[in-house]
């Protein structure tokens, strides 16, 4: 009897203290009622502006759906530019992942002091953010006509870098600086990966009579490829996308997309708007593709991550 | 097994240091140049920067968008994933995919859209840098914030504390801002310290919407003051260099490092 009365009051006391149990759908509808500042934000200040863009890039200067700009983007001198900026950003991206990859690795691997690789990811973390204005800047003053180190070559060793063909104003100098902060990003980004590195593995494959060389042809890249992939696609949506750094760098004397962009905004050029909206549309298409290839990496990476 | 000293791994990272230290040195060097003579040493540039009222003005400009974006995007951010992680575990993906948009809008597309749509826009608005440009910097600070408050509220057990507080009688306001809001302070922190980093260093979008702030002074001394370029360009990494201090600081002892990397190129 006493059992019984017990039964029935918990049942009933769940029953009191969960009533979600009962009305769970309605409650559910409304709990989406909570997300909605954050949605109403995103929309009008990302999604609706992403698609002016997209929508402006197929609209005709005097109105009217067309091809007509989407198609001119395919065409001289804008096809050269897509071309140069993917260029820049694929050897960026590329230089950057392997320095990133090699610099990180050493500051890791066993045998270097460790307080090395507490400052290099500091440091890290400070020049992955260090870009824009006074990151062209800084090399002007140091690799620029008359920048510290140019002086320096030319007063003291005699030899004149500009004299014989360098300048940091065109495509390799905006690479040279690029990549100072591709590789710190590289390092942020792959330090995780390496540390999955576990020092059995290595064990195991010499054990087992494998060289150096051969745990990194076998077991060590291999493990790490997925992450490099999805690095890689980082650092080349990190460059494809940079304006303000080749902005000071070169002042618009680069014909990069971002700032042809750029340069149909703020008035140098009087042009259509809507071919500036076609660039940039192509744009959108370059890194959703990139986009695409990322999360199936980052989805193998992480089964590793573990 | 422990390995001895490698040579190579010596070597990348002397080239590394090489690398990454002779810009900056070599700024140093230029900024005490005089500007005169040309030669070293003299604090005249940074004497001029001091005495400029523009570096101030945009200095402060910059800095209170800072402060603006940091707040809209906690009160936004914080409940809105305080609330996905309690009530609606099934839209977390979602919005960890909303947090990889910014990544494909480059900021030169968003202030192309953004300009374009708002150009009707009332005055307060459009017109000034408190309302366009930090409506555009919190969608900029979006991923960084994200992730760092995402791993914040992973880290700790919402439900246990929002039930326990629930049964103490707390409102929802209370239990958000006195139980969970304390609880992932650190994260909420490193997100701040990002954001403050992206919007002192954020160029693209004031400079194409015509409006002052800090980088944007930047380049207009680039293109007439050498030396003085010098100068700012070292006080700009070293504000990088403060904010990037004070998140470790923050995150000290912490399992899991706070995301380090933010996004002003």
């Amino acid at each position: 009897m006493a059992d019984d009365l017990r039964l029935a009051t918990q049942t009933q006391a769940a029953g009191a203290l969960r009533p979600d149990t009962v009305s769970g759908r309605r409650r559910l509808r409304l709990a989406w009622l909570g997300t909605l500042p954050f949605f109403a934000y995103a929309l009008a200040f990302l999604f609706v502006p992403a698609g002016e863009v997209m929508v402006g890039a197929f609209k005709g200067a005097h109105g009217g759906a067309t091809l007509h700009h989407v198609r001119e983007t395919l065409h001289q001198p804008y096809l050269h530019e897509y071309w140069l900026t993917i260029k820049v950003s694929l050897i960026t991206a590329a230089g950057g992942a392997v320095l990133g990859l090699l610099i990180a690795y050493a500051a890791i691997r066993e045998g270097t002091p460790r307080f090395i690789r507490t400052a290099l990811t500091t440091f890290a973390g400070v020049a992955a953010n260090f870009a824009g204005i006074p990151l062209a800047f800084a090399f002007i003053a140091t690799l620029g006509t008359i920048g510290v180190v140019t002086s320096f070559l030319r007063d003291h060793l005699g030899y004149d870098p500009y004299a014989h063909g360098f300048t940091l104003f065109g495509e390799r100098g905006v690479e040279i600086v690029y990549l100072y902060f591709q590789i710190p990003l590289m390092i942020l980004v792959i330090a995780p990966a390496i540390d999955g590195l576990r020092r059995e593995w290595r064990e195991a494959s010499s054990n087992l009579g494998a060289s150096s060389l051969q745990f990194w042809r076998y077991v060590g890249l291999p493990i790490l490829m997925p992450s490099i992939l999805g690095a890689f696609i980082l650092l080349f949506g990190n460059s494809f996308s940079a304006y303000a750094t080749a902005y000071g760098l070169t002042g618009g004397g680069l014909p990069l997309i971002p700032i042809t962009i750029g340069y149909y905004y703020t008035g140098n050029v009087l042009s259509d708007p809507h071919l500036a909206q076609a660039l940039a549309f192509g744009m959108f298409v370059v890194l959703a593709v990139m986009m695409l290839l990322y999360i199936p990496l980052q989805r193998r990476t992480a089964r590793w991550m573990r | 097994m422990r390995r001895r000293f490698s040579l190579t791994a010596w070597i990348w990272l002397l080239l590394a240091a090489a690398y990454f230290m002779i810009p900056l040195i070599a700024t140093l060097l230029f900024s005490l140049k005089d500007d005169q003579t040309g030669k070293c040493c003299s604090l005249g540039a940074y004497g001029f920067v001091l005495h400029d009222p523009q570096f101030w003005t945009t200095i402060r400009v910059s800095f209170v968008l800072s402060l603006e974006t940091i707040a809209i995007s906690l009160v936004l951010f914080v409940p809105t994933i305080y609330w996905v992680h309690l009530k609606l575990p099934r839209l977390r993906p979602v919005i960890g995919f909303l947090a990889l948009i910014p990544f494909v809008v480059p900021p030169i597309v968003l202030v192309v859209g953004l300009l374009n749509l708002y150009k009707g826009a009332p005055g307060w608005f459009y017109a000034k840098p408190y309302g366009f440009l930090v409506a555009a910097y919190v969608i900029l600070a979006f991923p960084y914030m994200y992730f760092a408050l995402d791993a914040g509220f992973r880290a700790i057990p919402l439900h246990t504390l929002t039930e326990a507080s629930q049964s103490l009688g707390a409102s929802w306001r209370t239990t958000l801002g006195r139980v969970i809001l304390p609880n992932i302070r650190v994260a909420a922190l490193g997100g701040s310290f990002l954001t403050l980093a992206i919007v002192m260093g954020e160029f693209t979008i004031a400079s194409l919407s015509a409006f002052n702030t800090f980088p944007t002074y930047i380049q207009l001394i680039n293109e007439s003051k050498a030396y003085e370029a010098a100068a700012l360009s070292l006080m700009s990494f070293g504000i990088t260099w403060a904010a990037m201090i004070a998140l470790l600081l923050v995150g000290r002892g912490r399992p899991g490092r706070p995301a380090q990397v933010a996004g002003a190129r």
